[in-house]
């Protein structure tokens, strides 16, 4: 499986980062390069494993339904770049 | 007074119990260490303020005979732990002025334990590296220093300013997270004992995540008796963690009798890699005949997908990172680069927030999981890694403890391996296969190479089985007696 | 009966089907501790994990896992002992995480069905797809700042149970007959309040259109639709859309489209299209979600009669119409109301009152049974003065006009107005012989062979009792009477 510029440049969209067009070739190669050594992982045969859930072997643990935690509004909008009025501020969505 | 720096964690609990010093004493001593030793860039920011407090509080529980595990210690935190009202950043551009308004469990489970908080340590971003060579906040040095050279090494990684605030007594003991080796390879590293309990053991609940599955907190010391004390004051159920396991916590101390007659030590002979060092090798057989010495039985063991560990580590951790990564968006904290519209101004926020490495690993991650290539990639590193973790619980049907090297060479020259990343991975390699499987592993310093760097062995237990893994490793630095010390040149 | 659209190159028929987000009715959120009501102050019930602030972590809500299993079982649907929760990957605004936690592959319920009522009586089978558990997203207010989008995270973390139906509804009626039918379950079993207004349910409605016996046709998604009247008219106008589209030769392109209600028209949404790729995958913070039979017997054991079986006991143990007993079962609450009104009563007379007078009055009025000034007791012991004969069926609709207005008891309205009906044959009698003697002219007319005047001696002769004669026994004395 080979990345071009391309592919590199819509994964890099999904996953919301900016990348510089001269900067998508060399990030294509090394992506490449990790890739190709990861393709070692088809030399073992999983065809009656099932893939791993939790290392740990135990059982989800239920929470009762009891309001225990919110009301702080103040905390939650303490550390945001543009809080306005108990609210996060962010660049005006037009839908 | 002596240097007080100079005590491990158990003798100074002892000090402080016998009143031979105070713990204000031993804060003050530890605070001029970490102003003496700022060229090592251990700290991100030191909390002396901090420190002076709790201290006070110590000495009055410490006056009325009172007091926890830890009453008094000062210690230092990795920031990756999110510490209340104290900058957190992960080492991350993107945490920019983060101040969190909550405390890890394991954070506040030391301060309930009496421990100190000096500061919060340097890592790599968001625990990503084996070298310390990715922190926004710069690269940490190693206190080693090969012998006749002056070049800076690198401490090792994640956990780089945890292993050299220790190392470098800056530190008693310090926090460390460990994802696929970034507790241990950094204590071997600096010749420091890193233990990464089983996954579960501690919470994860406010420890900045890296890859959910994997990650773990430990703690960092300069013994395994002190490894003992911190972990189990770290260590205990959550129920704000899914994935922490409800069980107590043993008396960690208690299980370091030394003796280990009739305990059966696995040998995996798939970690004799192909090129591996004189040195390494040697050091391994010499582990193994001091732990034959104490009355172990030796026993050859397979782990056949050992080879697979790190290609199936190098997918699963990606892939969660990535979605892990994905609440740094410039909304309710951290760095926010203004853009042409939201989605823009996600770009620039993650495109300048996020280092090279993060970036790299975020794309390897989603990519991985995208459609098309979920099966081939994620699936299948999720599949295989069920393989590796079978592997040990055969392997633990006939052995009581596992006993590897921790890192496939001593500590490097910063920039040294920079330019290749795979290179870089394969620090892990004897790190990785426990990671996945989950389970606890130690490592600890058991001689110094050629060029007078420390070089640690790694011994891995059964799920929850901390207690062998830590009696074993007693007994190794008994035999070892390891008690080289890098000289202070940043004294000078 | 499906819509079949009648294009100038054929017939069309629609076919639609539904996604719809219910809010799991419980005191805190699924993965948080933080509370779901409506209406508070931004940001004020949102935890750090709601806000996902670094090193957060989800544990699961039992009462969530309860209400997803009392529902699946309402919905007569396979429940699945083992569900996986999955991340679904996305960048917006009100999704703090970067991602909702949801379930894809392995949701905790399987297939079911559900019924829907339809004019005159019939039903139709609906099959139900799956149900899975998820997140809410928060909420983003575009219009309250000149500059910003401002979010609020109030929302964020509410267990949603996402219920998917088959394509197997084929006009905007029977996709309103399953909304209600669906709402009435939930509203019955009590896992949801069914409250559209406050976005308790919200509709994704999907619809293709394809020429009868042709296979699914290429669909698009309309979302978020929060009342049955946008349901149906969204359906309309894009259906009627696709077929112009078709007719003319062109392709339909799979996509997300936005129902406007103002203008009355659907519309692309681009904007959210762009190379959705949600990247799922087993979250890590979670282990499986996991339960015993007994559990599920558990819920079983108090699951609720649901409208279908309600209905059915009205029509077969109390006689009931079966569009009556429809009408009855449509909302727990009436349905509750009349049992108690019927219970030892003439259940047809029961029916007859909730149905006519009260329904009447609440309607004109704009009250909901809850405001009723009449309780079930008050409206039974009404009844109970119609059988036993201390009131006519006539006044007592006046006593209950005037219950209604006053909330007093019918008892009370009785006494204290003197319309307790006479049934004493003197008093009767002294009526007759008065009214006979008034109107001799008639009575001779009747004696010739003008029966048909009887009605005008019954109506003087209530008349002159004021209304409060029983007419049973008027008629029983005035014919021999009149027959001299
Ligand atoms: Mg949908
Ligand atoms: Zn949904």
């Amino acid at each position: 499986m080979s990345l071009d510029k391309a592919t590199v440049a819509k994964v890099a969209n999904l996953a919301r980062i900016r990348v510089e067009e001269e900067d998508l070739e060399g990030l294509a190669s090394e992506l490449n390069s990790i890739l190709d050594w990861v393709e070692q992982l088809g030399e073992v045969d999983t065809e009656n494993t099932p893939p791993m859930t939790s290392v740990a072997d135990m059982q989800l643990r239920w929470r009762q339904d009891e309001i225990t935690d919110g009301g702080y509004q103040e905390d939650i909008v303490a550390n945001a770049p543009s809080p306005e009025d108990g609210f996060f501020g962010v660049p005006k969505v037009i839908e | 007074m002596s240097d007080l720096t100079k005590l491990t964690i158990a003798e100074a609990r002892d000090g402080l119990k016998a009143k031979k010093f105070s713990a204000r004493e031993l804060t003050a001593a530890h605070i001029t260490s970490m102003d003496a030793a700022r060229g090592l860039n251990a700290y991100i920011t030191e909390t002396p303020e901090v420190a002076v407090e709790m201290a006070t509080r110590s000495d009055e529980k410490l006056a009325n005979g009172e007091g926890g595990l830890m009453e008094g210690i000062p210690v230092a935190v990795k920031d990756l732990f999110c510490t209340k009202d104290t900058l957190t950043t992960a080492a991350s551009h993107i945490l920019d002025g983060f101040k969190p308004k909550y405390e890890s469990t394991v954070t506040t489970n030391l301060w309930n334990e009496g421990a100190v908080m000096l500061g919060k340590v340097n890592l790599d971003e968001f625990a990503m590296g084996s070298s310390n060579e990715t922190s926004y906040y710069g690269n940490v040095i190693n206190p080693w220093r090969r012998s006749g050279d002056d070049k800076d090494l690198v401490p090792g990684g994640s956990s780089g300013g945890s292993a050299a605030a220790v190392a470098a007594h800056m530190a008693m003991g310090a926090t460390g997270t460990d994802t696929g080796g970034s507790i241990r390879q950094p204590a071997a590293f600096t010749g420091t004992v890193g233990i990464k309990p089983t996954y579960g053991r501690c919470s994860r609940w406010g420890v900045v995540a890296f890859a959910s599955s994997l990650d773990q907190a430990g703690p960092m010391t300069r013994s395994v008796r002190d490894a003992s004390i911190m972990l189990e004051a770290m260590a205990g159920f959550d129920a704000k963690d899914s994935t922490s396991v409800e069980m107590d916590v043993p008396n960690f101390e208690a299980a370091l009798t030394g003796d280990i007659r009739g305990l059966k030590i696995g040998i995996p002979k798939e970690y004799r890699i192909d090129g591996m060092s004189d040195e390494i090798a040697k050091l391994w057989d010499q582990g193994i005949e001091w732990l034959k010495a104490a009355g172990a039985e030796i026993v050859e063991i397979s782990l056949p997908h050992t080879k697979y560990a790190l290609a199936a580590y190098y997918i699963v951790a990606p892939a969660e990172a990535s979605s892990n990564l994905a609440r740094y968006d410039g909304v309710r904290y951290g760095l926010r680069v203004e853009g042409e519209n939201l989605a823009d101004m996600y770009s620039r926020t993650r495109g300048e927030g996020f280092g090279a490495e993060v970036k790299r690993r975020i794309l390897v991650g989603t990519y991985a999981l995208s459609a098309g290539y979920y099966d081939a990639y994620y699936l299948k590193a999720q599949k295989v890694r069920t393989r590796i973790a079978d592997d040990f619980k055969e392997a633990f049907k006939s052995v009581d403890a596992i006993l590897t090297p921790t890192a496939p060479s001593a500590a490097f020259a910063a920039g040294e391996k920079n330019n290749d990343p795979l290179e870089m991975y394969l620090n892990d390699v004897f790190t990785v296969p426990a990671s996945l499987a989950g389970l606890p592993g130690i490592s600890l310093p058991a001689g110094l190479s050629s060029e007078g760097l420390p070089l640690g062995l790694q011994l891995l237990g059964r799920p929850f089985d901390e207690e062998t893994v830590l009696r074993t490793a007693g007994v190794l630095e008994e035999a070892a007696g390891f008690d080289a010390e890098p000289t202070a040149w940043w004294k000078g | 009966m499906g819509m079949i659209i009648q294009g100038a190159t054929g017939d069309w028929e629609v076919v639609i089907g539904m996604e719809v987000h219910a809010q799991v009715m419980s005191k805190a959120k699924l993965f948080s501790g933080s509370a779901t009501e409506y209406g508070a102050e931004q940001n004020s019930q949102v935890s750090f994990v709601d806000a996902a602030m670094p090193g957060m972590l989800p544990v699961i809500n039992e009462m969530a896992v309860e209400q997803a299993v009392r529902t699946g079982l309402g919905l007569k649907a396979q429940i699945n002992k083992y569900s996986v929760f999955d991340r679904k990957n996305y960048f917006y605004a009100d999704l703090p995480q970067g991602y909702q936690i949801s379930q894809f592959l392995q949701p905790i319920v399987g297939e079911g069905k559900l019924t829907i009522d339809l004019k005159d009586g019939e039903t139709k089978e609906i099959g139900i797809t799956r149900l899975h558990l998820e997140q809410d997203a928060g909420k983003s207010i575009h219009d309250q700042h000149p500059t910003m989008t401002l979010v609020d995270l109030n929302r964020s973390g509410v267990a949603l149970m996402e219920i998917v139906s088959e394509p197997d509804i084929r006009s905007p009626e029977e996709a309103a007959a399953y909304m209600k039918k669906l709402r009435s379950i939930l509203r019955y079993l009590g896992t949801c309040d069914g409250n559209m207004e406050e976005g308790s349910m919200r509709a994704d409605v999907n619809v293709s259109v394809r020429r009868l016996g042709d296979p699914l046709g290429t669909r698009c998604e309309m979302k978020n639709l929060n009342s049955v009247r946008f349901i149906q008219q969204a359906i309309i106008y894009e259906a009627n859309r696709q077929v112009d589209i078709l007719e003319e030769g062109g392709e339909i392109d799979q996509e997300t489209r936005l129902y406007d209600s103002v203008k009355g028209e659907t519309r692309s949404m681009r904007s959210k299209e762009e190379a959705h790729d949600y990247r799922y995958f087993p979250d890590p913070d979670l282990l499986p979600l996991q339960f015993d039979d007994a559990f599920i017997e558990k819920v079983k054991a108090d699951l609720p009669e649901l409208p279908d079986e309600k209905k059915a006991r009205f029509v077969s143990e109390l006689g009931i119409t079966p569009y009556d007993a429809g009408v009855l079962v449509a909302e727990k609450e009436v349905a509750d109301y009349f049992e108690a009104v019927a219970k030892g009563r003439d259940a047809k007379l029961s029916a007859n009152w909730v149905i006519g007078e009260l329904f009447g009055n609440l309607n004109r009025t704009s009250k909901s049974l809850s405001e009723s000034p009449v309780s079930a007791d008050g409206l039974g012991e009404l009844i109970d003065l119609i059988k036993d004969g201390t009131i006519s069926n006539r006044i007592a609709k006046e006593v209950f006009e005037e219950m209604f207005e006053s909330g007093k008891a019918a008892g009370v309205i009785v006494d204290e107005k003197g319309l307790k009906q006479v049934s004493d044959t003197g008093a009767i009698e002294a009526a007759i012989d008065e009214v006979m003697a008034a109107n001799m002219d008639k009575v001779e007319e009747y004696r010739g062979g003008k029966d048909k005047l009887i009605g005008f001696f019954m109506g003087q002769v209530m008349k002159a009792t004021g209304g409060k004669a029983n007419p049973g026994v008027v008629n029983k004395l005035l014919k021999p009477k009149l027959d001299g």
